[in-house]
C-alpha cells in the first residue's frame, strides 16, 4: 500500500527535491502534532486528520478564512425555497481537478461529483461506501441521513437538495470538513484498476494544494495547485513535519525547522511571548467547559440550589489556576466568537454569603452531600478536570456542601453522564459547524435530555426549547439571533449549568509567516498564507 | 550443535504463544474500545455502536476473537489496522527499518564507546578513569530518556545549532524508500547530501537511545575483564613474558567477551523498548511512535501485531545470542 502511495506522488516529489536547493520556491513547514488516519475528511474524526485533507478538497460552501461565516465554495451561489425545504446550488464553472501519475482528469468538477460524494456517505450500496471503514461519523452525527430526502442533478452545474424538515443549520453543515467533494471520474478510474482504497490515500481534489507524498508518520508534502479556481496560493510548497512532542515542536520553531507550531505547552507561553522571532497568536476556541447539575435529581431540581452553587464557586480563581492563561471565564453556553452570543448577560457573582442564604431558603441551611464528576482526561475545553474539581470542592465546603469527586475511564464516564447517573458532572463541547444550534439544541434541548442524550443536565425547559426549535425552523439569521439571545437569558436564570470557561487556543508562528489566520474551529488552514523571503 | 539449536527453538514456541495471548488480553483490559475512544463528547447512539462493533468483529466472544487471531497469525495474516485500514504487516515493515537503523546505530555507539571504556577501567582499576567511567555509566543508566533527549536537543540543536532537532532527513530531500534504511537508500540514490543529512539526524537519537546500553556494556566489560584478569592463565601469560597489550587484547578480552556478548544481545529488548520514547521525542517515524499512537487509538490489530513482531525480533536475537554463545564457548553446547 505504502509503495503505491508514494509512487503516485513520486514525479512531483522528485521535481520538488530538485527544485528545492535553488531556494526559489516558498516552502512553508507546519509542525503538526500527529499522524493522520487517512486523507479523506468524510471518514476522519480528528482535527489532526482534517488538517491534512483540507488543503486538497473543496466543499460546496465553506467557512470564510478565520471565521464561522459560510461563503461560496464549489457552489457560486445557492437559493433556498420559500418553505425552507429545497436548496439549489449553482456550481462554479472551470473548477479543475488535481492530477497524479495514475490519473489525468478530462473534465472540471460538476454535479456528478457532488452527487457521488454525498451518495458515498449516504447510500449503503454505493460502491465506495465501505472504503476506509465506511463509518461516516460526522455525516451521521449531523443527522444528515434523517435530514436528506433527495439530492438531484438538474443539469451539469446545478444540484438540488431536498430536506425532510426545515433545518437552518443545514448550510453550515455543508461547510464542515465531512462534506468535501471528491472526483467521480477518479473513483471510476480507480475502480477499473481495482484500487478503490487509493481514493483516500492518494487524494485528488479541487483545493488549493495538491497532494504529493506521505512518508508514514514523518512528512506530508503538498504543492500549490496552479489552476486553483481561487487563484494559486502564495506558497509554492506546503510541508507537514509530524512532531508529536510539544517541547520538541517549540525547539524546531526556534531552530528554524518549522514556521508554524500548534498546541504549545502552557509552560512555554511566557517564553514564546518574549521571543522576538516568534508571534504568539491566541483565540478563544469554539468551545465551552461546564459543570452540569442533574435537574432530575435532588436537590438540583430546585433552581435556588443551582443558583446558589453558581455563586459559591470562585470561577475566576478556578479558571486562572486550571487554565493558566489559556482560558477565559464563561458566562454563556456558547463561545464569544459565535454569532448571537449575548453580551448583555450578567454572570452570577462570587458571593458565598448569598449562596448560603439561597441554600437555607431551599431547605439546606447546613448544606448537603453530593457527588462531583470530573473527566479523567485532558480535553480541549478543560486541561485538568481533577484539579478543577478539587478547587470547586474546597469552595463548596465553605458553604457547607460536601462534594465527593468521582472519576471513571473516559468512555465509561461519558456514557454514565449521558445516562444521568451523576448529580453534578463536568463536561464540555467543541463546536462542529459554528451554528448556535449546535450548542443550544444539542446540549440543552429537550430531545437531548433523554437518557443517553448529550444534555447531561437532563434539563428540559419548555420555554427554552420552544425558542431553540423555532430558531431551527427560521432561515433568516437576524431573526434567529434574536431567538438565541433570548434563550441565553432563560438559560442563565434557570442555571442548569455552571458555565466554567472557554479555552484559549495558542499558535506559535515564525515572524517570516505572513497573514496566517487562526481558525475558530481549531483547524489549521494554509491557503492565503505567505512567507517573507 | 543442531540438537542444541533445535532445543533452543522449541523453547521459543511457548514464549511466542504467551506473548500473543498477553498482548491480546492486555490491550482489551485497557478501558475504552476503538469506537468509544474516537467518539468524543457527542457519544454514539447504542444502535450505531452495535453496528460498528459488529463490523469490526468486536461483538464476538473474546475466545473466538482470540482463536481467529491465532489462526490468522499462523497463516501470516496479522489483520488490518482499524484506523488506516492498511495491513498491519505492511505498516510494520514500512516503519521497522527506521527503528532498526536507529537501534543498530545506538548499539554500535554503545559498543564502540562502552567496550574500550570498560577495558581501560578494568586494567586501571581504582584509577580516576575507572571511577569516572563507573560514575558516568551509573548516571547514564539512571537517566530518564525523555529528559535526556530534550536536554540534548536544547543544547546541541537549539543552542549550538550543530544538529537538527528532530526528524530523519532534511525536508529539502526526498528519497524514495527502497530498503527503508535511510543511510542505505540515500547512498543508493547517489544523494550524498541526503546521506550526510540522514547521518546528522541520527546523532542525537543514537546517543539518547544508546546511553543505557552503553552504561551496561561498560560496566559488564569492566567486571568481566576484572574476573578474567585474576585468572591463572593470565598470570601464566604474563609470566611467559607476553606483552601487556597482547595479554589483555587476546587472552583476557576473548574470554571476557562471552558474558559481554550475552549482555549486548539482551540489550536488544531494552533498545526496542527505549525506541518508543526516543522515537516520540525525535519524531522518528519508526514502530515505537506507531505503537504509542495505536494504543491511544485502541487499534487492537496494529498493537497486537506490532508487539508480536517486536517480541519475535527480540526472541530471534536472543536465540542468535544463545547460539553464538555456544560457538564462542564450546563448554556450553557440550554441557547440554
Amino acid at each position: 500500500m505504502k509503495r503505491i502511495l508514494l509512487g503516485a506522488g513520486l514525479g512531483v516529489a522528485a521535481a520538488l527535491a530538485l527544485a528545492a536547493p535553488a531556494q526559489a520556491a516558498k516552502t512553508l513547514v507546519y509542525c503538526s502534532e500527529g499522524s493522520p488516519e487517512n486523507f479523506n475528511p468524510m471518514v476522519n474524526t480528528t482535527g489532526t486528520s482534517f488538517d491534512v485533507s483540507l488543503p486538497v478538497y473543496n466543499n460546496l460552501v465553506q467557512f470564510e478564512r478565520g471565521g464561522t461565516k459560510v461563503v461560496p465554495g464549489l457552489a457560486e451561489k445557492w437559493d433556498v425555497s420559500e418553505d425552507g425545504l429545497t436548496y439549489t446550488f449553482h456550481l462554479r464553472k472551470g473548477a479543475k481537478w488535481h492530477s497524479n501519475n495514475d490519473f489525468k482528469p478530462t473534465r472540471d468538477a460538476n454535479a456528478d461529483d457532488v452527487l457521488w460524494s454525498f451518495n458515498r456517505q449516504w447510500k449503503k450500496d454505493h460502491p465506495f461506501h465501505k472504503v476506509s471503514g465506511g463509518a461516516y461519523d460526522y455525516f451521521n452525527d449531523m443527522a444528515m441521513p434523517d435530514l436528506l430526502k433527495s439530492i438531484e442533478k438538474i443539469d451539469d452545474y446545478t444540484v438540488k437538495f431536498t430536506l425532510n424538515k426545515v433545518e437552518a443549520p443545514f448550510i453550515a453543515n455543508l461547510a464542515m470538513p465531512f462534506a468535501a467533494i471528491q472526483s467521480a471520474e477518479y473513483a471510476d478510474a480507480l475502480q477499473k484498476k481495482n484500487q478503490i482504497d487509493k481514493i483516500d490515500q492518494a487524494p485528488i481534489g479541487t483545493g488549493p494544494f495538491q497532494f504529493v507524498a506521505y512518508q508514514k508518520d514523518a512528512v506530508i508534502r503538498y504543492k500549490a495547485f496552479d489552476q486553483y479556481w481561487g487563484g494559486k496560493a502564495p506558497l509554492d510548497n506546503l510541508v507537514f513535519a509530524i512532531t508529536p512532542d510539544a517541547a520538541v515542536r517549540y525547539a524546531k520553531l526556534k531552530a528554524g525547522e518549522c514556521h508554524i507550531v500548534p498546541y504549545p505547552n502552557p509552560a512555554d507561553l511566557e517564553a514564546m511571548k518574549k521571543d522576538s522571532a516568534i508571534t504568539l497568536m491566541e483565540q478563544e476556541g469554539l468551545n465551552v467547559g461546564y459543570l452540569a447539575f442533574n435537574v432530575t435529581k435532588k436537590p438540583f431540581d430546585d433552581v435556588r440550589v443551582r443558583r446558589a452553587l453558581n455563586m459559591a464557586i470562585d470561577k475566576k480563581a478556578v479558571v486562572d489556576a486550571v487554565y493558566q492563561g489559556a482560558g477565559v471565564p464563561a458566562k454563556n453556553p456558547i463561545p464569544p466568537t459565535m454569532w448571537s452570543y449575548n453580551k448583555e448577560i450578567e454572570d452570577y457573582p462570587y458571593d458565598p454569603e448569598r449562596a448560603k442564604k439561597l441554600l437555607a431558603d431551599a431547605g439546606f441551611p447546613n448544606g448537603f452531600e453530593t457527588d462531583l464528576w470530573a473527566m479523567p482526561v485532558q480535553r480541549p475545553y478543560n486541561p485538568n478536570a481533577k484539579r478543577m474539581a478539587e478547587m470547586m470542592q474546597a469552595d463548596l465546603a465553605k458553604v457547607g456542601i460536601k462534594a465527593k469527586v468521582v472519576q471513571y475511564e473516559w468512555g465509561e464516564y461519558r456514557k454514565r453522564l449521558q445516562a444521568g447517573e451523576h448529580q453534578m458532572g463536568m463536561l464540555g463541547w467543541t463546536g462542529d459547524n459554528g451554528d448556535p444550534d449546535n450548542f443550544l439544541h444539542v446540549l440543552l434541548g429537550c430531545e437531548a435530555a433523554r437518557p443517553g442524550g448529550s444534555n447531561i443536565a437532563k434539563w428540559c425547559y419548555k420555554e427554552f426549547d420552544d425558542l431553540v426549535l423555532q430558531a431551527k425552523r427560521t432561515t433568516d439569521t437576524a431573526a434567529r439571533t434574536k431567538l438565541y439571545e433570548q434563550a441565553q437569558v432563560i438559560f442563565k436564570e434557570e442555571a442548569p449549568w455552571l458555565t466554567v470557561a472557554h479555552s484559549v487556543v495558542h499558535m506559535a508562528v515564525s515572524k517570516n509567516v505572513v497573514d496566517y489566520k487562526m481558525d475558530p474551529f481549531g483547524i489549521h488552514r494554509f491557503y492565503g498564507v505567505d512567507l517573507k523571503q | 550443535m543442531l540438537r542444541f539449536i533445535l532445543t533452543r527453538v522449541s523453547l521459543v514456541i511457548p514464549t511466542f504463544l504467551g506473548v500473543t495471548f498477553l498482548t491480546f488480553l492486555l490491550i482489551r483490559l485497557v478501558p475504552g474500545d476503538p469506537i468509544e475512544v474516537r467518539v468524543g463528547e457527542r457519544g454514539i447512539p447504542p444502535e450505531r455502536l452495535l453496528e460498528l462493533r459488529h463490523e469490526l468483529g468486536l461483538d464476538r466472544p473474546l475466545w473466538q476473537q482470540f482463536l481467529d487471531y491465532i489462526a490468522g497469525v499462523l497463516q501470516g495474516d496479522l489483520g488490518v489496522s482499524l484506523v488506516t485500514r492498511n495491513s498491519v504487516l505492511s505498516e510494520f515493515l514500512t516503519l521497522f527499518p527506521a527503528t532498526l537503523e536507529l537501534a543498530a546505530l545506538a548499539m554500535l555507539f554503545a559498543t564502540v564507546v562502552g567496550l574500550p571504556a570498560g577495558i581501560v577501567a578494568a586494567v586501571r582499576r581504582g584509577s580516576v578513569f575507572d571511577h569516572g567511567v563507573m560514575g558516568v555509566s551509573l548516571t547514564g543508566y539512571s537517566m530518564p530518556i525523555f529528559w535526556w533527549g530534550l536536554l540534548l536537543i536544547l543544547f546541541f540543536s537549539v543552542g549550538l545549532g550543530w544538529t537538527p532537532v528532530s526528524g530523519r532527513l532534511d525536508l529539502l530531500y526526498y528519497v524514495e524508500p527502497v530498503t527503508g534504511f535511510m543511510l542505505v537508500d540515500t547512498l543508493m540514490a547517489g544523494e550524498y547530501g541526503a546521506f550526510w543529512s540522514a547521518l546528522h539526524h541520527l546523532v542525537l537519537p543514537m546517543i539518547v537511545l544508546g546511553t543505557v546500553p552503553l552504561a551496561v556494556v561498560a560496566r559488564m566489560t569492566r567486571s568481566a575483564m576484572l574476573e578474567v584478569l585474576g585468572e591463572d592463565y593470565i598470570r601464566t601469560a604474563k609470566a611467559k613474558g607476553l606483552a601487556g597489550k597482547r595479554v589483555i587484547g587476546l587472552h583476557a578480552l576473548r574470554n571476557a567477551l562471552i558474558p559481554v556478548v550475552t549482555v549486548i544481545g539482551l540489550q536488544v529488548g531494552t533498545l526496542l523498548g527505549g525506541a518508543i520514547l526516543t522515537e516520540t521525542i525525535f519524531s522518528w517515524p519508526g514502530v515505537g511512535k506507531w505503537l504509542i499512537e495505536s494504543i491511544n487509538r485502541r487499534d487492537y490489530p496494529a498493537l497486537q501485531g506490532g508487539v508480536l513482531l517486536i517480541a519475535t525480533t527480540v526472541m530471534a536475537v536472543n536465540l542468535l545470542v544463545d547460539v553464538l554463545y555456544g560457538v564462542l564457548n564450546p563448554r556450553i553446547r557440550h554441557s547440554r
